[in-house]
């Protein structure tokens, strides 16, 4: 099946979709309609009843242990997971973020849960369990249909264990290793021994150490000198099992003049409990190398009221260790009940460039303190920041980033700007930004804008034929389309479907 | 085509209209003419359905269907367009794709097949020729950045891709200079049909030296107090609303006398 093909079919789902909305609130006002918008129903919530292999709940040096021993991993990555967990221990949950959430029991949560299929991994789709392909029918990306979507590769990693890795010998052509981390630790011990933890360490921060100590799986991406890796590299992460942290690992390294896009999507089913999400990404971008990441993140929020809902405190940042290397995050977050991450890029080599766009959607009860770091070290640094929020409903929707330039980076640039869009009036933006300059020779730029969906454009819109729930979707796209603008065209219908905001001249 | 019986409406509890007849015929056009405050535009409010609008008696039959049971979107895709008087930025939505959602949304409605992105450029550009406007437009962010008569050309532009059965031109002559309103002008004649009817509500007699209206309404406080042909606009624009407004109070203080 054609590309295209494809994304007709999923477009064709998507109208089917509409319609059946649009039938159903036909009478609504604006009001309602917001409301609606806020309180839909998600629809990914599904569970897949696939026999599970659990770590009993609770953390100590045990579990730790028996993690490392079910992946069969080395002395050295127990060693390192050992002193994450030690360093873990010693360290507090920080308390200076704008969400409010009930405290934690690390203690009542399990730390490890693997398909059984674990010992004898499947070696293509046919011999994955037909449950498990049946969950990625229902997302509406069949991991065979996405073998065909143009140039995506997908990394699967379902719970805690990759179960599916295509396109991988057309990689390997290339020379690029795209693989799951368990694999990574197993085959090329000497590239993550030497950059894994080189960009977040074990100690980073408390969810950071938390993940280093018992992270599952997660992505491995090498691409050597030179290599423009040719499509897409995606990966679908899915939290299925029930008290089950989530904590996957992924460390990208572009090697010189190399260039890598990776697409992260993420969806999970519905749970009356909270499930944590403490994932860390690392990126590392040599001399004129370039890494581009992606997300779509639509977790579930929990349900109208606040119930259940995914908390994804997320640890992930870029080094710009080459010159003139390029790290560039565009985040699309629609999910999670508590949205906590700052996608961040330190710039060190000399002329090299971070670029951060953002759309961060909250409704209901969610809450989102998002944003990102820039850190200028090398000469001539350049960054980015675009940040869109959009609150409905009860939500609390925050910016927070920090641009700072150290003394030697001179002649660096920075351009931030961060605009929120309310929907209704129970809502709330926030915008923290920090600034801080540390040279005479560098610029720093911050624009800030806070509007309200008008009434005024839905009644206009109206008048042209389009209901209101399409008007707010239209309008809402309008507002962040500077972000869309840097989606991968194959995250086009997934970001589409997600956010119910119909793309603006990127599909059909 | 358009039947208005005793129509009242309130704006937050004030009285704005107070029963309001009009009769508008397929084809024809009529110009609604007062001074500020006299209600005309909010007579174009409650038609195209603005929910700040309270209808608080009488009714609006459209084709034959009740106006005021439809949502301002329905009443949209039933063909009842308004021209803005004060038209609305989108920032971030094309002008091109704002109209193709909505002209596809009216044709779903006709039962027609949506037009795809070729057929609606191509008929797009055709109604931008027709009314001698630059396709510029079409790229740049809805009303975003518009100078007023640009802003008021859009209006126009959109009129002619929806092609309404019924279109209510809200002051779109205000705030444009003698060219612009010429442009303007002569645009929505290029867009009288013998099937469509156009409401023109105007302060100033001055467009309708070129729209040339078939029946010419004054509204003073609410109410429709003397219609002609397109003499009474000339006649209007000799004695000004002020003789207009002294007898109709002489005749409402007759009336009140009678009764």
């Amino acid at each position: 099946m054609s590309n295209s093909t494809e994304k007709e079919q999923l477009q064709a789902e998507v109208t089917q979709e509409e319609k059946k909305i649009h039938k159903a609130k036909k009478k609504v006002t604006e009001k309602d309609t917001l409301e609606a918008l806020g309180n839909r129903e998600y629809k990914w919530g599904f569970y897949t009843d696939i026999e599970q292999e659990y770590a009993a709940p609770g953390l100590n040096e045990d579990v730790v242990r028996f993690i490392s021993m079910k992946k069969k991993e080395p002395e050295w990555m127990l060693e390192w997971r050992l002193r994450a967990f030690r360093n873990w221990q010693k360290m507090k949950e920080p308390t200076w973020v704008n969400v409010k959430y009930p405290p934690i029991d690390y203690q009542s949560q399990r730390y490890y849960a693997a398909p059984k299929t674990d010992d004898d991994r499947p070696k293509s789709l046919d011999e994955v369990d037909p449950e498990l392909i049946k969950t990625y029918e229902k997302l509406g990306i069949p991991l065979e249909e996405q073998k065909m979507l143009a140039g995506v590769a997908v990394d699967a990693v379902f719970d805690s264990v990759s179960v599916a890795t295509t396109f991988k010998e057309k990689l390997a052509e290339e020379g690029i290793i795209f693989c799951s981390m368990s694999e990574a630790v197993h085959n090329h011990p000497d590239l993550v021994k030497k950059y894994l933890g080189s960009v977040v360490p074990y100690n980073d921060n408390f969810f950071a150490a938390l993940n280093s100590a018992v992270f599952s799986d997660g992505s491995f991406v090498y691409v050597p000198k030179g290599v423009r890796c040719p499509m897409e590299l995606s990966t679908y992460f899915r939290i299925n099992s029930e008290n089950t942290g989530q904590f996957e690992r992924t460390l990208i390294v572009a090697e010189d003049s190399s260039y890598v896009s990776y697409l992260e999507g993420c969806t999970a089913p519905k749970r009356d409990t909270h499930q944590l999400h403490a994932a860390v990404v690392e990126l590392v971008a040599l001399d004129n190398a370039e890494i581009k990441y992606s997300t779509v993140q639509n977790w579930y929020p929990g349900d109208k009221d606040g119930k259940g809902g995914i908390y994804n405190f997320v640890t992930k940042r870029g080094k710009c260790a080459g010159v003139n290397s390029k790290i560039s995050w565009t985040q699309v977050e629609t999910g999670s009940a508590i949205t906590w991450k700052y996608p961040s890029v330190v710039l060190q080599g000399d002329n090299s460039i971070g670029e951060f766009y953002s759309v961060a959607l909250t409704m209901n009860h969610q809450q989102a303190d998002t944003g990102t770091k820039m850190i200028h070290l090398g000469n001539n640094t350049k960054s980015t920041i675009v940040s869109k929020g959009i609150a409905g409903g009860v939500s609390q929707n925050s910016y927070r980033g920090l641009v700072k330039v150290m003394k030697k980076a001179k002649n660096a640039r920075n351009f931030s700007q961060c605009d929120s869009l309310l929907l209704g009036d129970r809502c709330g933006a926030h915008t923290f930004p920090y600034v801080e300059v540390n040279n005479t020779s560098s610029q720093v730029e911050h624009e800030a804008t806070t509007s309200k969906i008008g009434e005024d454009q839905i009644f206009y819109l109206n008048q042209r034929g389009i209901s209101t729930e399409d008007a707010v979707s239209i309008i809402v796209n309008g507002f962040a389309k500077e972000v869309f603008r840097e989606l991968p065209m194959e995250f086009a219908v997934e970001a589409q479907k997600l956010l119910g905001v119909s793309l603006e001249g990127s599909v059909g | 085509m358009l039947e208005i019986k005793n129509l009242h409406v309130e704006v937050e509890n004030t009285k704005i209209l107070k029963g309001i007849d009009l009769s508008v015929k397929p084809g024809e056009v009529h110009a609604i003419m007062g001074p500020n405050g006299s209600g005309k535009s909010t007579l174009a409010q409650a038609i195209s359905g603005r929910d700040t609008y309270d209808v608080t008696n009488g009714e609006i039959i459209y084709l034959g269907k009740d106006l005021l049971d439809m949502e301002p979107d329905e009443r949209a895709r039933e063909g009842v367009f308004m021209a803005f008087q004060y038209p609305v930025e989108i920032p971030g939505v094309t002008n091109s794709y704002f109209l193709k959602t909505g002209l596809n949304e009216i044709r779903k409605h006709q039962g027609l097949e949506p037009l795809d992105a070729m057929d609606f450029l191509k008929h797009i550009k055709e109604k931008a020729k027709l009314l001698d406007i630059n396709t510029d437009m079409l790229n740049r962010s809805v009303n975003e950045g518009f100078s007023g008569g640009e802003k008021k050309r859009n209006e126009i532009l959109q009129m002619a891709v929806l092609e309404p059965k019924l279109a209510i031109l809200d002051e779109t002559d205000s705030g444009l200079d003698i060219d612009a309103l010429r442009i303007v002008a002569d645009g929505v004649n290029r867009l009288r049909t013998k099937d469509r009817a156009i409401i023109v509500v105007t302060h100033y007699q001055r467009l309708l030296n070129y729209i040339v209206p078939d029946h010419v309404h004054i509204m003073l406080e609410g109410k429709l107090v003397k219609s002609g042909d397109k003499k009474l606009a000339m006649e209007l624009e000799e004695k000004g609303y002020d003789q207009i407004k002294e007898e109709y109070s002489s005749v409402k203080a007759k009336l009140e006398e009678t009764v």
